[in-house]
């Protein structure tokens, strides 16, 4: 595995999943992840 | 040369299973039958990792897309498709190889000696889109559409088919929790059975689940060849004796395509070149 001449493509994408997650916690995405996290996911664990 | 490399690969196992007991530290849930609520469960993390965990103290980033894809407000999921961007321009499939629990449990049952260990069998190539499709129907489609009366989506791919949710979430939770029992039905037998194949499957073929059907793999799968993180080989001195492509559980010719979609960067091509030409 190697940082050597790593493609700039790939550092542009991280930065623009960076803005992406930005956008998506200002509007408010990451409260809703955070709520349905915190309670079980009946779907998840094959009940609900 | 063995020795060698199962010492690699239980140097690997280790930090899985570091990394698995870091992200799942919330030990009170398995006393008590109960989840972690804390404000760390906003964050997502790299593999996939049922939030219903009693142990988890993040959230899985499919199971995130999911919940927001699935509300009857928001629908598009900036954030967790953020994040999992992010990760995989970043390090691609090394998430998969190094830091996914479930990963963990397959490479694990793989180590079970079987006599017909299987490598490839017709149709394997064209069976490995199969987690795109899964991806694009269960993840963003079903959520998005199949709705209810409020417009909301359940989470298809947790629901129907996460066999890391059914051992991670469903089963611990169910053992500790005597209310839940009257509750059970077809859908947590269905969940178990998928989960007992795909355990039983993982003993003759490496990884069933993350070659056929994750589809946090086909995401990152995605960003591997352009990954800031990534194998460069050496043409100079590679010789071709193809040993990387042998040793290649993933069934890919590292020599050919270092940063091939299906890579997980499990590391094996690497130690395995006696030409030292993968870096």
């Amino acid at each position: 595995m190697s940082f050597l001449r790593p493609p700039k493509i790939g550092f542009l994408i991280a930065a623009a999943g960076l803005l992406l997650m930005g956008l998506g916690i200002y509007r408010g995405e990451m409260s809703m992840v955070w709520q349905k996290a915190i309670n079980i996911c009946m779907e998840c664990i094959g009940i609900g | 040369m063995d020795k060698r490399k199962n010492t690699k690969e239980w140097k690997r196992h280790g930090i899985q299973a570091l990394w698995a007991l870091l992200t799942n530290s919330y030990l009170a849930g398995f006393f008590y039958g109960k989840i972690y609520r804390g404000s760390l469960k906003k964050l997502c993390v790299p593999g996939l990792n049922c939030y219903s965990c009693p142990g988890a103290l993040g959230s899985c980033p499919i199971g995130a897309m999911q919940a927001v894809i699935g509300s009857w407000n928001l629908k598009a999921a900036f954030y967790a498709a953020g994040f999992l961007m992010f990760v995989g321009a970043l390090i691609g499939r090394f998430v998969c190889g190094w830091l996914c629990p479930f990963g963990l449990i397959q490479d694990l049952l793989h180590q079970i000696p079987f006599p017909a260990k299987l490598k490839t069998f017709p149709g394997e190539r064209m069976l490995r889109k199969l987690k795109y499709v899964i991806l694009v129907l269960f993840v963003i489609l079903l959520p998005m559409f199949l709705v209810d009366v409020l417009g909301q989506g359940a989470p298809y791919f947790c629901k129907l088919i996460c066999p890391a949710g059914t051992l991670e979430g469903g089963i611990p939770l169910v053992l500790l929790n005597r209310s839940m029992h009257s509750a059970l039905g077809w859908l947590y037998l269905w969940k178990n059975v998928l989960l007992l194949i795909l355990l039983f499957l993982s003993i003759f073929i490496y990884r069933p689940f993350c070659k056929y059907i994750c589809p946090l793999g086909a995401v990152y799968s995605i960003f591997n060849p352009i990954s800031v993180f990534r194998y460069r080989i050496d043409k100079k001195a590679c010789t071709g004796c193809g040993t990387c492509a042998k040793v290649c559980k993933m069934n890919i010719d590292p020599a050919q395509n270092a940063n091939h979609p299906e890579c997980i960067r499990c590391g094996a091509c690497k130690k395995a070149c006696p030409a030292g030409a993968i870096h």
